[in-house]
């Protein structure tokens, strides 16, 4: 499931630094933006199963790979 | 009987020291007044909306209980089903109240409509971002005192910043400790002597000693000069200023009542480009635009596969957000035009980031280029300001 999480960040993102630092802050660095968002969210409802509404979602709680990953697992 | 707007006058922060020095004696051993603070908060919407504003006293009144039973209703109706129809039609009449305020002068020769009042947009952005939480199911039950509360929390009434109801209900419920509200006093001093600088010097010395002369000195050359330049960035400044001083009396005083309203402004004017300067221009409107109606537009799109290309969808939903952005500042042609300039600009600059990522190693990076883009971004700012400032208006068409 990480995997599959950090496959997904890596596709939207174009980037392979999800992977290398789990710790980074996807907007602050600018990898990910608002539709990246909508677009992540909508896979991780397609291959994670976590539905997740839009207004649920906060950038505080979800801004590195770590902090996506935890949130996906306690939805599960 | 006495009437004062919100931070216009220096007397206006006497009453308010005088009025929270309970408030704050309380939170410092760790208790919240309530009933004092529900009291406070009265007097001082009585003292903005009371006096010869009355009937916008009325119409807050009326427009409160109207969003409460929108919001109650909506509630109960949710608990049972979730028709996308129902949510639509909840969204539409509770976004009616504004949308009548802002057409009314333009049906009716520039005389103001009788429902409104000072803040009705700030109140209306916050009660339909409840909704939008309760049709999410975030939002599983309101407290009529919270709600209250949260709606007619008087240091942000007329102006924000905005605030959101889960977040607002966190600080209000509890009471932080005691070095922490120390910390929160601390900054609340800082943030409203930064604001007396912002409002009362700078904003003053742009707005009413610089700018009068130069809109003079424009209008007398006729056209475009030098002048309409020179108005360009001083119209800039004291929009910055005059606002950011604003929000930060604002988020002061919210502070000092122990709520940690959000931050407006974040040095916008060092924005690297135009996304960059909405994560830091009146931020708490931003990101409102950005999680109520982008995210939730684009996610509709994207699911329902309205459009092929994701570019497209972002397109589409950047141009949706800033038209009504425009359109929400007035229903005039150049508060239009300048949403528009931004939807531009924004697709522009998404366009460029792209490029940018492909091309990463071909494109120089160094402190040079950052200049470059920082000056660049703040021209075309202070550009969208000048079209915001209905000058051009008075200069080529009055």
């Amino acid at each position: 499931m990480k995997d599959t999480v950090l496959d997904i960040l890596e596709d939207l993102t174009g980037s392979d630094e999800v992977r290398n630092d789990l710790d980074i802050d996807i907007f602050e660095t600018g990898l990910l933006d608002s539709m990246g968002t909508v677009q992540m969210l909508l896979e991780l409802q397609a291959q994670c199963g976590v539905d997740v509404p839009v207004s649920e979602f906060e950038r505080t709680e979800w801004n590195t790979p770590n902090k996506i990953i935890a949130k996906v697992e306690s939805m599960q | 009987m006495l009437n004062m707007q919100p931070y216009q006058d220096p007397t206006y922060f006497v009453l308010l020291a005088i009025g929270l020095l309970p408030i704050m004696v309380g939170l410092l051993y760790g208790r919240r007044f309530r009933v004092y603070e529900t009291i406070i908060s009265f007097l001082f919407l009585l003292l903005t909306f009371g006096g010869v504003k009355w009937q916008q006293g009325v119409a807050l009144i009326g427009y409160i209980i109207f969003e409460l039973l929108l919001i109650y209703g909506y509630l109960a109706y949710r608990k049972r089903k979730n028709a996308s129809w129902i949510f639509n039609l909840t969204v539409i009449l509770s976004i009616l109240p504004l949308v009548i305020v802002k057409i009314a002068p333009v049906m009716n020769n520039g005389r103001e409509s009788i429902i409104g009042f000072l803040g009705i947009s700030y109140l209306t952005f916050k009660a339909v971002g409840m909704i939008m939480e309760i049709r999410d199911g975030i939002i599983k039950e309101v407290g009529l005192s919270e709600v209250v509360h949260f709606l007619l929390f008087f240091p942000t009434i007329s102006s924000g910043p905005i605030d959101r109801y889960r977040r607002f209900l966190g600080d209000y419920k509890k009471v932080p400790a005691r070095d922490k509200y120390l910390a929160l006093l601390d900054k609340a001093m800082w943030y409203i002597f930064l604001g007396f600088v912002y409002k009362f010097l700078l904003a003053y010395l742009f707005g009413v000693v610089m700018l009068p002369k130069i809109s003079a000195l424009a209008l007398a050359h006729g056209g475009w000069s030098w002048w309409v330049i020179a108005y360009m960035y001083t119209y800039s400044m004291d929009l910055f200023f005059d606002f950011a001083g604003y929000s930060l009396f604002a988020v002061g005083i919210s502070y000092i009542m122990g709520i940690q309203t959000p931050m407006n402004f974040n040095k916008p004017f060092i924005a690297k480009n135009i996304k960059d300067f909405w994560n830091r221009w009146h931020m708490t409107l931003s990101f409102w635009f950005r999680d109520y109606i982008y995210m939730r537009l684009v996610f509709f799109m994207m699911k329902k596969k309205l459009l092929k290309s994701r570019i497209a969808i972002a397109n589409v939903g950047y141009l949706t957000l800033f038209l009504i952005m425009g359109f929400w500042h007035g229903v005039t042609w150049y508060y239009i035009v300048y949403g528009l300039y931004h939807a531009v600009a924004i697709n522009l600059c998404d366009m460029w980031l792209r490029f940018k990522k492909r091309h990463k190693e071909k494109i120089p990076h160094n402190k040079f280029t950052e200049a470059l883009a920082i000056f660049i971004t703040f021209n075309v700012v202070c550009f969208s300001f000048l079209i915001f400032s209905g000058f051009l208006n008075t200069l080529f068409f009055a």
